[in-house]
């Protein structure tokens, strides 16, 4: 044989050692990397599983939330006005009051409240000022009448100390009751 | 004959390098490959095991609606209570 055909030979034996050698390397890789993504294909599959019911629950957990917060906003636009339902939302959550005003259809600036009230005075003074138990004008005297209150009490009860009737007519006081041992009883 | 040597010696020096650092390369890739795998796995088992907790967004959905519930109460006698501005 001459030398040139064992110099050619010896190459493509090179090659082929070569070919061999990596390709079943690389075939090797290939199944470990095959075996790995089996197993995680499982905890892939239990991811899915696990978070399909997220956005049907989230999106009814939303509608809910959404629900609750329109009649609350609804309340308060009824109860304190347009004007002041933003500006009183924008003193307890800051920056939430323009939204306020987008879902009332309006634009401009929030009413704020919450400079010339300390946060949430300005929600017991109307709540004060509007409800039955503070029925008065905001001018004027304050909203609880003192001495009102007092003759409404006094009509109502007897004086126990006065001798006589605090109106003509009305109720006179009533004696004491007797402390036994301490006066005489008469017998 | 010298044609044949000339080729033998391309053989040699060009094509079997060249072979083996393709070669290589593929079975770097594939190697690789194999280790993200290995750090993919447990990824995905914490991650699934982070998600058993989703379970209880069913309950937390129902005390949502509770709660709304109670809050649309208490405002209908709010709105009963006060008066209008």
């Amino acid at each position: 044989m001459e030398p040139a055909a064992v110099v050619t030979l010896i190459a493509v034996v090179l090659v082929i050692l070569a070919l061999v050698f990596y390709l079943v390397s690389v075939i090797l890789e290939l199944r470990k990397i095959t075996t790995g993504l089996d197993a995680v294909i499982g905890s892939v599959g239990e991811i899915l599983q696990k978070t399909e019911p997220v956005n049907g629950v989230v999106d009814h957990i939303n509608k809910d939330l959404s629900a609750g917060t329109d009649l609350l906003e609804g309340l308060l636009d009824k109860k304190a006005g347009q004007d002041d339902a933003a500006g009183l939302v924008e003193s307890v959550f800051p920056g939430a009051g323009a939204s306020v005003l987008a879902r009332q259809g309006r634009t401009g600036e929030v009413k704020n409240i919450d400079e010339v009230y300390t946060r949430g005075a300005v929600q017991l003074a109307r709540l004060g000022r509007e409800s039955p138990l503070g029925v008065g004008a905001m001018s004027g005297g304050a909203l609880r009448d003192p001495t009102y209150s007092s003759a409404a009490a006094r009509a109502i009860y007897t004086n126990p100390s006065g001798p006589v009737a605090d109106e003509p007519g009305g109720p006179t006081h009533r004696p004491r009751s007797p402390v036994i041992g301490t006066e005489d009883s008469g017998g | 004959m010298t044609l044949w040597w000339i080729g033998n010696a391309v053989l040699l020096l060009v094509i079997v390098p060249v072979v083996v650092i393709l070669l290589r390369g593929v079975l770097g890739a594939a190697r690789d490959t194999t280790r993200a795998v290995e750090r993919l796995q447990p990824v995905a088992d914490a991650a699934s095991k982070d998600l058993d907790a989703v379970e209880l967004l069913g309950t937390t959905q129902e005390q949502v609606s509770q709660t709304v519930a109670v809050v649309a109460n208490y405002g209908g006698s709010l709105d009963t209570i006060l008066e209008d501005a």
